[in-house]
């Protein structure tokens, strides 16, 4: 093995919610793996599931997770390799017997199955004294706005989970790294206590949990960087040796690439300051990380150094954030530009003076020209055609319904030639984030015999 | 006349978010060029380019790793779950970082409005 003869192979089967299914049974099936961990739990979903479930619109916790299980396990149990998940979301104890009654439909003999709890704290939390990071209030400021609490926990249940047998470990919100983190320590045997050992394994998490991320199709450009075989990209795997270092690698014959420079991407993505990288389990220094590019898609990466562990987690609160309207109108050909401008004009006019209401609240930009940068003004020949596009945020329904009408009484009435008008109204939940201390959060795992 | 080396000449970025704040890495595709960037992607310049106050820009650079973390507070309209932007994630703003032109003008374009949220 590339790692050694005590490498522990770890594999990521999906890096977000929305993630390929076809890339993880493939790794599942063919990758000789120990462990495959699913990241695919987004911020806001945890909330969006707590209000789907008091609505009974679902069981809180992710729809997909069957699908990502019945092409996996077949593969992955019967070689005793464990597997780890966050999508248990807002109701891990469900997921888990769903995950156990999987088991017995796919003809596999049962294994213990676990689910991690105490995330949730709603009720723990002090809402009087919880500032937000956001803007100094408190959660109580909130007030009956507030849908959930989840805190970011860390390995230590999801390993309890493992040492007591469990092969399939469902969390709710917990750090992404955890998910790899527990089943490199349960098999090292080392000791959260050890923040080296916890260092190191929590860099092999950070690289491998944006699953194709890694592995080149994020960073593929034509003529500029490219990465064959992107349409079949391969996901991530590490080989975890003894002395904490790791390899990483990808099937033969998947797509993608695996080089320095991919690593590398990876390694700083979403890293504010790298001699500083806060988990729940230790903060990292990645300055002194080496990449070594050993051909062929393999990388080894070692160098994590641990600068103690924080006192407080992180908490995500969801908010109930009012409703979100979206519409949009094309325009096409020489000054269409101009049109989409006057189109702009007359609809905050009719916002001020048909519905007496602030022209400003209106978020105006143009699809083809700034829409992904409103705050900013592109120089140059006019585009050929654009897409006005008008967002309201509200708490008031009946305004967001009014802005679509608005953009659909554009067809007649004009600027020219306006067409394609698409509107959305979405309800919207808000996040914010504070801290709790860590001994409040009673999080463990319980396994389901 | 020569055209001024835009950072894609020479660099690669990704970016990604963490509430609403973008956070993006640069790295030059030869290490020994970190040095180049670092001089010439000051703060301020950042901020030019991204229509920001210099004091919500923060820049990190990684010697040993051979690139920058750039953090930029308050770039996403309210971040992923609170904004009504097009692209909320900001995961747009790679390309546009990379199409900073090293004269230290933002590139292409000029600056129209700041725009703040704030949480209601």
């Amino acid at each position: 093995m590339v790692g050694g003869v005590d490498a522990f192979r770890i594999g990521v089967g999906a890096g977000f919610a929305g993630d390929r299914i076809d890339p993880a049974d493939a790794l599942a099936r063919d990758g000789g793996l120990n462990a495959m961990a699913f990241e695919c739990l987004a911020e806001r979903t945890i909330a969006l599931a707590q209000l789907a479930r008091l609505t009974g619109a679902s069981q809180g916790y992710d729809p997909r997770l069957r699908r990502r299980l019945a092409g996996t396990l077949p593969h992955l149990l019967p070689n005793r390799a464990v597997v780890t998940t966050n999508a248990g979301a807002a109701n891990p104890q469900a997921a888990a017997r769903d995950v156990r009654a999987l088991i017995h439909e796919l003809g596999l003999p049962p294994v213990p199955v676990a689910a991690v709890t105490g995330d949730d704290v709603l009720d723990v939390l002090d809402r009087g004294n919880a500032q937000l990071w956001e803007d100094g209030r408190t959660v109580a400021d909130l007030g009956d706005r507030v849908i959930s609490a989840n805190a970011y926990i860390g390995a230590q249940p999801l390993l309890d989970a493992l040492e007591e047998g469990a092969r399939v470990v469902i969390a709710g919100r917990c750090s992404d790294a955890a998910l790899f983190l527990a089943p490199i320590m349960h098999h090292q045997g080392w000791s959260l206590e050890d923040l080296d050992r916890t260092a190191e394994a929590t860099l092999v998490g950070h690289l491998l949990e944006c699953a194709g991320q890694l592995t080149g199709g994020y960073a593929a450009e034509p003529g500029r960087f490219d990465v064959a075989g992107l349409s079949r990209l391969g996901f991530p795997f590490a080989d975890v040796a003894a002395d904490g270092s790791a390899v990483y690698g990808k099937l033969p014959g998947s797509g993608g690439r695996l080089d320095c420079t991919t690593v590398l991407e990876q390694l700083l993505y979403e890293i504010d300051d790298p001699g500083r990288y806060l988990t729940p389990d230790v903060g990292i220094d990645f300055r002194a990380v080496t990449i070594d590019d050993l051909g062929g898609d393999r990388v080894r990466v070692a160098g994590a150094v641990p600068v103690g562990r924080p006192e407080q987690l992180k908490v995500s609160v969801g908010v109930r954030d009012g409703r979100l309207a979206v519409a949009e109108i094309a325009y096409a050909g020489t000054g269409c530009l101009a049109r989409g401008r006057l189109a702009e004009q007359i609809v905050r006019e009719r916002w001020q003076e048909v519905h007496g209401l602030d022209g400003a609240q209106l978020e105006i930009s143009y699809v083809g020209w700034n829409s992904t940068r409103p705050w900013w003004e592109p120089e140059g020949a006019d585009p050929l055609e654009i897409r006005v596009r008008f967002a309201l945020r509200t708490p008031e329904p009946q305004h967001a319904v009014m802005l679509c009408e608005e953009v659909e009484g554009l067809y007649t009435n004009g600027p020219a030639g306006g067409g394609g008008v698409v509107t959305s109204v979405t309800e919207t939940v808000g996040i914010v984030s504070t801290f709790i201390d860590r001994d409040l959060v009673d999080a463990r795992a319980e396994v389901l015999a | 006349m020569i055209a001024p080396l835009r950072l894609g000449d020479f660099c690669v970025a990704r970016a990604g978010d963490k509430g609403d704040s973008s956070i993006l890495m640069l790295a030059p595709t030869d290490p020994a060029r970190l040095p180049d960037v670092v001089a010439s992607v000051t703060p301020e310049v950042i901020a030019g380019h991204f229509n920001l106050d210099v004091s919500h820009v923060r820049l990190h650079p990684s010697p040993g790793l051979g690139a920058l973390t750039i953090m930029l507070r308050g770039r996403l309209g309210g971040g992923v779950t609170r904004s009504g932007w097009a692209e909320p994630h900001g995961k747009t703003l790679s390309a546009h970082l990379l199409d900073l032109k090293l004269s230290g003008e933002p590139a292409d374009g000029r600056i129209p409005k700041e725009t703040s949220h704030d949480l209601e």
